[in-house]
């Protein structure tokens, strides 16, 4: 019954939403979605800044060290990964912890096209066509406490299908996490797709979180736990590294990395006379996001 | 004999350049190729940098004189890839923009220190003809010892710019660490 009702409701509010995506889509980049969705590309008149990034660069060039730390040992390594099955527990500070099966992710909630704009921390960026929903939907189906002030990620922990995790380049489990207003944002994505194909093992598979306005390394891939908690999670960079990783890493051109600046981006894709690009605050997504950051200093919480 | 020797070992390390320029004109860069030429010049200067580091150890082990002839041919690969490396990111990354090029320089550690590198591989360059050599006498081989240090800012340039602990610069760090090992025990025994 309670599922029947849900199906019936949420393609209205996607569609809305869908609206909402593409309208801010075309003050954040101009003409970017081409001709998958023709009516934004009068916007802003651009150059090949804002083109969609191939198939072959988004799922050949990826930072996923649980399959290595080049750029290509995702692909290569993560071909033979099992997806299936798979199940997402969410759970403390809920009133009804879950576990769901990702057959059952994918029928309550249909995603929509979403093309966002990833920035790399380490200075390159891509375009790419994702395939998810909002994660307020799904947090919604587990009603948080009044103590879940936060939301921590917790990816697959499996070193016999993931040679990377053999070594301690981070400290495994990969866990990241969000402010819960930051959760809460309709931007902040979980993608189960892109290019409308099931998402490829070496971006995440079976699902992963996608927050277009902080630096790659925040969006967590193949998740296995979604944590609400009421203190802030260490995730495995500020472990790694605290000085050089915060927990927010929203994408920031005034606040470099300590070793390297953080003002200009390449794209991905481009040959070698492209420029550099300037690095957007919020990554572009300023307009949706900036209210959640009033009156902090975004120096001291990088 | 040694004089063929010699002209193998120029087209050898002739390769890398050439496989670059291959690349670079046959689009097989990938989808970064600005980042690629930047690695694979810095990682060929690390690897003459070893190279030559390992002449005169060989020299020692084999009894040899062959590998000192061709050591001065090795720093001056040192020298050309390295700038290459540097042509790259000034050139070709950010296009001579000098404000963020000089903003780097000055507070970001890992181009600070490949930057002083590269400055002390100058006099290295300047200094490598017979002629030179003659000319400085003892001081040629005390002025050449700057290729310890510069060997240390590589190896440290390569560590400060990844982004956690990789396997590359550690390999590298510990290579060229044994190589400079050697010495201290070479000078203790002789």
């Amino acid at each position: 019954m309670k599922k029947f009702k849900y199906s019936e409701i949420t393609p209205e509010s996607i569609y809305k939403k869908r609206r909402f995506f593409i309208k801010s889509m075309g003050l954040g980049f101009g003409s970017l979605s081409l001709s998958t969705l023709p009516f934004v590309n009068n916007s802003i008149a651009n150059t090949n800044q804002n083109k969609v990034t191939s198939f072959k660069d988004i799922t050949t060039y990826n930072n996923y060290y649980e399959f290595g730390t080049g750029k290509s040992d995702p692909y290569i390594r993560s071909q033979n990964f099992k997806t299936k099955p798979w199940s997402i527990k969410i759970e403390g500070e809920v009133e009804k912890p879950l576990e769901i099966s990702m057959e059952e992710i994918l029928s309550l909630f249909p995603s929509e096209e979403r093309i966002l704009k990833l920035r790399c921390v380490e200075g390159w960026s891509m375009i790419i066509p994702w395939n998810g929903f909002s994660l307020n939907q799904l947090l919604s189906k587990v009603s948080l406490t009044s103590k879940a002030k936060f939301v921590e990620f917790e990816s697959i922990y499996d070193p016999s299908q993931m040679s990377g995790q053999k070594f301690p380049v981070l400290n495994w489990p990969y866990k990241e996490g969000l402010r819960i207003d930051e959760a809460m944002h309709s931007l902040t994505t979980v993608v189960t797709g892109l290019y409308n194909q099931k998402l490829p093992n070496q971006n995440g598979a079976p699902l992963r979180i996608f927050i277009p306005w902080k630096y790659g390394f925040k969006s967590a891939k193949a998740i296995v736990k979604i944590r609400l908690v009421e203190k802030m999670p260490t995730s495995s960079w500020m472990w790694a590294s605290p000085k050089e990783y915060g927990f927010y890493s929203n994408v920031n051109p005034n606040v470099d990395h300590p070793r390297w600046s953080q003002a200009t981006e390449r794209i991905i894709g481009n040959d070698i006379f492209a420029p550099r690009i300037k690095t957007e605050m919020f990554n572009g997504y300023g307009d949706q996001v900036a209210n959640l950051y009033t009156g902090m200093d975004l120096k001291k919480y990088y | 004999m040694s004089r063929y020797l010699k002209s193998g070992v120029f087209i050898l390390s002739l390769l890398p350049f050439l496989l670059i320029t291959y690349k670079i004109f046959f689009n097989k860069l990938g989808p970064e190729p600005v980042k690629e030429i930047t690695h694979f010049t810095g990682e060929w200067t690390l690897i003459f940098i070893c190279l030559t580091l390992s002449m005169s150890p060989l020299k020692k082990f084999t009894n040899s004189t062959f590998w000192i002839n061709i050591r001065r041919m090795l720093g001056l690969f040192v020298f050309f890839y390295a700038t290459l490396h540097l042509l790259t990111y000034i050139a070709i990354d950010y296009r001579f923009d000098w404000e963020p090029i000089i903003n780097d320089v000055v507070k970001k550690k890992y181009i600070y220190i490949g930057f002083s590198a590269w400055l002390l591989l100058i006099p290295l360059a300047l200094t490598s003809s017979k002629k030179m050599v003659r000319l400085l006498k003892q001081n040629w081989k005390k002025l050449h010892r700057l290729i310890y240090i510069i060997a240390i800012f590589g190896s440290l340039h390569f560590i400060w710019l990844s982004k956690t602990i990789f396997f590359k610069p550690l390999i590298y760090t510990l290579i060229i660490l044994f190589l400079l090992s050697l010495r201290i025990k070479l000078k203790k025994s002789s």
